[in-house]
C-alpha cells in the first residue's frame, strides 16, 4: 500500500484529532484558524486572507460564522520531532444562538473542543453554553486565552475565571495570540496530546455524521461529515437514515484548504460528498449517512428538523418586486434548511410572505441576503413567536401569525419559553434582574464566576426576547452584558391580540401578541408612533389601540386645514402645476387604509424599533 | 397661409448658452388668438431694499448694465412689447388688460411707466374699458405721481400694504410707516383711480390675531375696493428662511394660517368684499382684478421683462433671469426666452381644473373627467364644494375647500 499513513482514507483513526473552537463573537476564532492554517503550511502566507475559512460575504464583513466550517491539517506527533503524522481536523462553528442545533451538531463530530477566550473580555454568555454543550458531548476541553498581546488583556484574572467554571487549574489555560501567532503550535501540540483518537467500528456497518450542508451553484449540494463507523467510499451509493432516500456519490472529499477528492473517507474522518441534489433538505444537517448496501440498523442519533421558533412577514417596499422576493426565497430555500414560508397577504403591505426563522439573527441574516443577493427593499414586521391556543371546546391551534389570532373563547394559551443566561460584570446585576422581570423573567439561579463578574440565569418568554431585548440590554449594562438561551418548552400565559386601527380599522401589520399587562403600553407607543407619523389627513383619523373590541389607548390626528398656495408666482403657471404633479406623485406611492393615505415611509419607520422623526 | 413668422434676422449666432426665441408661434397657440381674452404684463425689476421674505426678480442696485440700468430700462421693455407686435402680428389681438409688476414699478419715473404705455397703445389695438394696473410700495408714490399716472392711462392701482402693525413690517422688512398705505390709498382716489387694491400678508413671525385684526380694521378703513391677503410662504434661499433655520423666527404654522385665512374672509365679507378668488376679494365684480382672471381662466398674456412668463394658447414661456441677459438679449435683436413648454391635452386639462378652482364662478363640471364627476359629489358631502353652485353644474370650493384647494385639485384629477 503505498502513500503515507496520513493520506486521507487510509489514515489509521490513531492519528487523528477532531476538535472545534468555541468561542464569542469577536473573541478571534476566526483569525485563529487563519494562523493555523498558515502554521500547517497549508495555506501559504502570502495566500492568506482574513478569515480563509467564512465563506459568504456577510460572515467576513460581520467577522460572524454562521455555517460551520472543516479543514483537515497536517501536524507533528509531538513537539520534538518533524514527523508530519497526525491529521487535525478543525470543525469551525457558528457562533449564535439561532444556531445551537448546528453546533450541537459540530461538536458531536468531534472529540475536544478549544474553549478560546478574549483575555481582555473574559468568558461570554454564549461561550459558556456551548461549553456546556460541549461538556454534555464528553468532549476534552483546551482552554486558551486569545489575544495576549493585547495591553488591556488581563491572563491572570480570566484564567482563573475559566479555572472556576471548567474545574481546572488556571496554569492549565494556554495563551496565545491569533493576530502574532505566539502559542498557536503549542496550542496544536496540546490538542494532539490531550484531544482522544476517534474511536470505531473500522469493520461495522458505515455510519457518518452530517454537520452541515451547503448549496453551491455549480456543485450542487455540498455535504460535510465526520465518518463514525465503517468507511464511506466514491463507488457506492448511500442512504439518508432518517427518511430512506438514497443518492448516487457523484464526489467524495477532504478540504485542505481547497477540496480535493479522495477514494473515500474511514473511521474518524471528516470530509465531504457531493450527490447531485440541489436542495439542503435533501441532505439534513445532524442526519446520518449510511450505504445502501449494507446500511446501518441504527442512527446515530440527535437529528432532529429544524424548527422555525420566530415568523416575521417580509414584504417588498415596491409591490411589483413580489415574484422577485419569491424566487429570492426559492434560492435560498436551497441553503437554507431551517427557512419555512408561505404568501401572505396584508391589508397594509400588500403581497408579502410569512416566513419563519430560527432567530432574530437567521431573520436579520435572511433579510440582508434577500435584499444583498437579489437587490430588493424589504419591509419586515414585528417578528413573533409560536402560540398554542387551546378553545373552549378543546380545539387547539398553533398560531404563528397575530391576524390567525382567533376570535372566539380560549380556555388556555401556551407561550415558548428559554433558559437565558446572562453574564455580565456584577456591577449591572440590578440592572439585568430589573430588565429580566420587566420581560416577565423568573430568575433560576444565579453565580459569581469571578469576584466581578456574574452570571444570572432566567426563565423567560421568548417573546419577550425577540422584541428589542438585546438592544435593552445592551443599553442598561454599556454593551458589557452577554446574553445565551435555549429553548425549554412553553408556559401558560395570559397573551392577548392588540390591534391598531386607523379610523375604526384593524391594521394587520400593527398587530400583536403581548402579555396583558402589556398591551395599554405597546397601544400607547404604536398609536404614539403613527400620529407622529401619518400626515394629516383632510379629515380627523382617531388612531385606537384595541383589544377585541375594547379601545385600550387612543390618539388623534387632527384633520389638516391648509393645504394651498396662495399665490401665483407671477403667472408662472407651469411651477404650480409642476408642484401639483409631485404631490400627486406622492400620493400614488401611499397605501390606503380604508381612507386614511399613509405613505409607505410610517410603515417602515412605525415596524423599526427606532422613534419615529419628527414631521 | 404660413403661421411660421421668422423674428428679426439674427447679426450674429446666438450665445451657446442662449435657446432659441420664440421665433415662430405653434399653430396651435395661435388658433384662438382672436377670441381669447388678450393681456399684457410688464415687469419692473428694481427695487429700494429687498424684503426678507421675497424671491420675486428684483434687484437692488440701478445700475445693471448696458439696457438694463433704471434709466434704461423703459426702452429695453419697449423693445420687447415690439418683437411681442412682431410675432403676434399681423392680426393683433386686442389688450384687455395691462399690469405693471415687479418689484417696485413706481422706482421707474412716473413718465416712464406711461412711456411704456403709450407703446402698447401704439403697437396694438387696446379695449375701449382696458384695465391698466400697476404695483406701487406706499412710500414710492405721491400726490403729483399718482395724477401722471392716472392722466397717462392708469386706471388700477395695487399698493403693498402687507400690514398695519410696526413690528410685523419691521420682520417683513417694510419701510413704509403703519398709516402710510390707507394715505397712499386715498391720495390715489383723489387722483382719480377708480380701483385701489391693498395688499396683505398674514402669518409673519411674530404677528399675532390681534394684530392681523388691527390690520384687517385699517384695510377696511381705508377708500379701496380690492383687498389681496397672502399667507406668508417662507422660500428657499431667502434671508427669512436663512433666519427660520438659525432659529431667529419660528416658522409660520399651517392652522395658523388658516385661522388667519378665515378671519379675514369672515370680516371682508362682512364688510362687503367678497371672495373671487382664493387669495383676493372685491366689492363687486367691477372691482375684481380683471388681468388676475386673466391667469386663472385660461387667457393670453404676454410676460414683458426679465423671467416673466407668458401664456398664448397652451404654450408657456419664460425669459432670462437676469435683466443684463434680458436687455443684452434684446439689445442683440434675440428672443430672451430662457425657455418654453407646450402643454399636451392632459396638460391642459389639469390646468384648468388648478386655475378654475381657484375663482368663486369654479368650474364647469364638464371639465372634469368622469372619476373627477364621481368625486366631485363625494367633496360636496365633505364640504370641500358648495351644494348649490354643484347641483347647477360648477364645482365651487367652500370656504373649508378654499384653504384645501390643492388638495381638492389633486383629488379631482386623479
Amino acid at each position: 500500500m503505498a502513500g503515507t499513513v496520513t493520506e486521507p482514507a487510509r489514515t489509521d483513526p490513531a492519528r487523528i484529532r477532531n476538535f472545534c473552537i468555541i468561542a464569542h463573537i469577536d473573541h478571534g476564532k476566526s483569525t485563529l484558524a487563519d494562523r493555523m492554517l498558515e502554521v500547517t503550511g497549508i495555506v501559504e502566507g502570502r495566500n492568506m486572507r482574513a478569515q480563509y475559512l467564512d465563506r459568504m460575504d456577510i460572515e467576513r464583513e460581520r467577522g460572524i460564522t454562521i455555517k460551520a466550517q472543516n479543514v483537515r491539517l497536517p501536524w507533528r506527533t509531538a513537539p520534538d520531532t518533524d514527523d508530519a503524522g497526525i491529521v487535525l481536523h478543525m470543525i469551525d462553528t457558528p457562533g449564535h444562538v439561532d444556531f445551537t442545533y448546528e453546533v450541537s451538531r459540530s461538536l458531536a463530530a468531534c472529540e475536544g473542543a478549544v474553549l478560546l477566550v478574549d483575555a481582555a473580555q473574559g468568558i461570554e454568555a454564549q461561550t459558556l453554553a456551548n461549553l456546556y454543550l460541549a461538556l454534555e458531548n464528553d468532549l476534552t476541553i483546551i482552554p486558551v486565552l486569545n489575544k495576549i498581546d493585547l495591553p488591556a488583556a488581563q491572563p491572570e484574572k480570566f484564567a482563573e475565571e475559566i479555572a472556576h467554571i471548567i474545574g481546572c487549574e488556571p496554569d492549565d489555560v494556554l495563551r496565545v495570540s491569533g493576530k502574532t501567532g505566539v502559542g498557536v503550535p503549542e496550542l496544536l501540540d496540546e490538542i494532539v496530546a490531550k484531544i482522544p483518537a476517534p474511536t470505531g467500528d473500522a469493520d461495522g456497518p458505515a455510519r457518518a455524521l452530517i454537520f452541515d450542508s451547503v448549496y453551491d451553484i455549480y456543485r450542487g449540494v455540498i455535504t460535510y461529515v465526520r465518518v463514525v463507523d465503517g468507511r464511506i467510499s466514491g463507488r457506492e451509493k448511500i442512504k439518508m437514515m432518517s427518511n430512506g432516500v438514497t443518492h448516487e456519490l457523484l464526489e467524495i472529499g477532504v478540504i485542505s484548504p481547497d477540496p480535493k477528492p479522495v477514494e473515500s473517507l474511514g473511521v474518524g474522518e471528516v470530509g465531504y460528498f457531493i450527490t447531485g441534489v440541489k436542495d439542503v433538505r435533501q441532505s439534513r444537517v445532524g442526519d446520518t449517512v449510511t450505504l445502501q448496501h449494507k446500511a446501518a440498523a441504527e442512527s446515530l442519533g440527535g437529528y432532529r428538523d429544524p424548527k422555525p421558533m420566530v415568523y416575521s412577514g417580509l414584504y417588498p417596499i415596491d409591490g411589483s418586486e413580489y415574484p422577485l422576493l419569491r424566487e429570492a426565497l426559492d434560492k435560498l430555500l436551497l441553503n437554507d434548511a431551517a427557512l419555512v414560508y408561505e404568501p401572505e397577504t396584508s391589508a397594509a403591505l400588500g403581497f408579502g410572505f410569512r416566513v419563519g426563522f430560527l432567530g432574530l439573527l437567521h431573520l436579520e441574516i435572511v433579510r440582508e441576503r434577500l435584499e444583498r443577493e437579489s437587490g430588493l427593499s424589504l419591509i419586515s414586521t414585528a417578528p413573533n413567536v409560536v402560540y398554542r391556543v387551546v378553545m373552549e371546546d378543546g380545539t387547539e391551534l398553533v398560531v404563528t401569525n397575530p391576524s390567525d389570532w382567533p376570535h372566539g373563547k380560549m380556555e388556555k394559551i401556551f407561550e415558548p419559553i428559554v433558559k437565558a443566561t446572562l453574564i455580565a460584570p456584577s456591577d449591572y446585576t440590578g440592572a439585568i434582574m430589573e430588565l429580566c422581570q420587566g420581560r416577565r423573567g423568573a430568575l433560576t439561579g444565579m453565580d459569581y464566576l469571578s469576584e466581578s463578574r456574574v452570571e444570572l440565569r432566567y426563565t423567560l418568554p421568548l417573546g419577550e426576547i425577540i422584541f428589542d431585548f438585546f438592544d435593552a440590554l445592551k443599553s442598561r449594562t454599556r454593551g458589557y452584558a452577554s446574553l445565551d438561551y435555549q429553548e425549554a418548552g412553553e408556559q401558560e400565559s395570559q397573551l392577548v391580540k392588540v390591534d391598531i386601527l386607523l379610523q375604526g380599522e384593524a391594521v394587520d401589520a400593527f398587530s400583536a401578541i403581548v402579555h396583558k399587562d402589556k398591551a395599554y403600553a405597546y397601544g400607547v407607543m404604536m398609536a404614539g408612533k403613527l400620529r407622529e407619523l401619518i400626515p394629516r389627513q383632510q379629515f380627523e383619523v382617531p388612531i385606537q389601540a384595541a383589544i377585541g373590541a375594547r379601545v385600550i389607548a387612543r390618539e388623534t390626528i387632527r384633520a389638516i386645514r391648509k393645504d394651498v398656495l396662495a399665490k401665483c408666482y407671477g403667472g408662472d403657471i407651469s411651477r404650480k402645476r409642476k408642484l401639483l404633479e409631485k404631490q400627486k406623485e406622492g400620493k400614488k406611492r401611499m397605501k390606503m387604509v380604508g381612507r386614511v393615505e399613509v405613505p409607505q415611509e410610517a410603515f417602515v419607520a412605525a415596524l423599526s424599533n427606532a422613534e419615529p422623526s419628527k414631521k | 397661409m404660413s403661421t411660421h413668422l421668422p423674428l428679426l434676422p439674427a447679426p450674429e449666432p446666438p450665445p451657446p448658452d442662449s435657446r432659441p426665441g420664440p421665433s415662430w408661434l405653434p399653430a396651435s397657440a395661435r388658433e384662438q388668438l382672436a377670441t381669447t381674452p388678450f393681456g399684457l404684463y410688464v415687469h419692473v425689476p428694481f427695487c429700494a431694499t429687498r424684503c426678507g421674505y421675497c424671491d420675486f426678480n428684483t434687484y437692488t442696485s440701478d445700475e445693471l448694465g448696458p439696457g438694463a440700468s433704471r434709466s434704461e430700462y423703459a426702452d429695453t421693455a419697449i423693445s420687447e412689447l415690439r418683437m411681442a407686435a412682431h410675432v403676434l402680428g399681423p392680426d393683433l389681438p386686442t389688450v384687455q388688460t395691462v399690469f405693471v409688476g415687479g418689484g417696485t414699478p413706481t422706482l421707474l419715473p412716473a413718465a416712464d411707466l406711461a412711456a411704456v404705455l403709450a407703446e402698447v397703445r401704439d403697437l396694438f389695438p387696446v379695449a375701449a374699458d382696458v384695465e391698466v394696473t400697476t404695483e406701487a410700495n406706499p412710500e414710492s408714490v405721491t400726490p403729483a405721481s399718482l395724477a401722471r399716472l392716472r392722466e397717462a392711462g392708469f386706471t388700477r392701482l395695487s399698493l403693498g400694504m402687507q400690514s398695519a402693525v410696526e413690528h410685523v413690517l419691521a420682520v417683513l422688512d417694510r419701510r413704509h410707516t403703519p398709516g402710510r398705505p390707507a394715505q397712499a390709498a386715498a391720495e390715489a382716489r383723489a387722483a382719480g383711480f377708480e380701483h385701489v387694491n391693498l395688499d396683505l400678508i398674514y402669518g409673519a413671525p411674530g404677528e399675532t390675531d390681534a394684530d392681523w385684526d388691527a390690520s384687517l380694521d385699517a384695510v377696511l378703513a381705508a377708500p379701496v375696493d380690492h383687498v389681496s391677503a397672502y399667507a406668508l410662504i417662507v422660500e428657499d434661499g431667502t434671508r427669512l428662511a436663512r433666519q427660520i433655520a438659525r432659529g431667529e423666527h419660528a416658522m409660520p404654522d399651517d392652522d395658523v394660517l388658516a385661522d388667519r385665512y378665515e378671519r379675514a374672509d369672515r370680516r371682508l365679507n362682512a364688510a362687503g368684499l367678497g371672495w373671487y378668488e382664493v387669495s383676493n376679494w372685491a366689492t363687486g365684480r367691477a372691482a375684481r382684478c380683471r388681468h388676475n382672471e386673466l391667469y386663472w381662466a385660461g387667457g393670453n398674456w404676454w410676460g414683458v421683462g426679465p423671467g416673466a412668463h407668458s401664456h398664448v394658447g397652451g404654450l408657456r414661456w419664460w425669459n432670462v433671469k437676469h435683466p443684463a441677459a434680458y436687455a443684452d438679449r434684446l439689445l442683440q435683436g434675440y428672443s430672451p426666452e430662457h425657455d418654453r413648454e407646450l402643454l399636451d391635452g392632459d396638460q391642459r386639462a389639469m390646468e384648468r381644473v388648478m386655475l378654475g378652482l381657484r375663482l368663486r364662478d369654479g368650474l364647469p363640471l364638464e371639465h372634469l373627467s368622469d372619476a373627477g364627476r364621481v368625486r366631485a359629489a363625494e367633496l360636496v358631502h365633505e364640504r370641500l364644494l358648495e351644494a348649490t353652485p354643484w347641483s347647477r353644474g360648477r364645482a365651487v370650493l367652500t370656504a373649508r375647500g378654499r384653504l384645501l384647494a390643492d388638495a381638492v385639485v389633486r383629488d379631482l384629477t386623479d
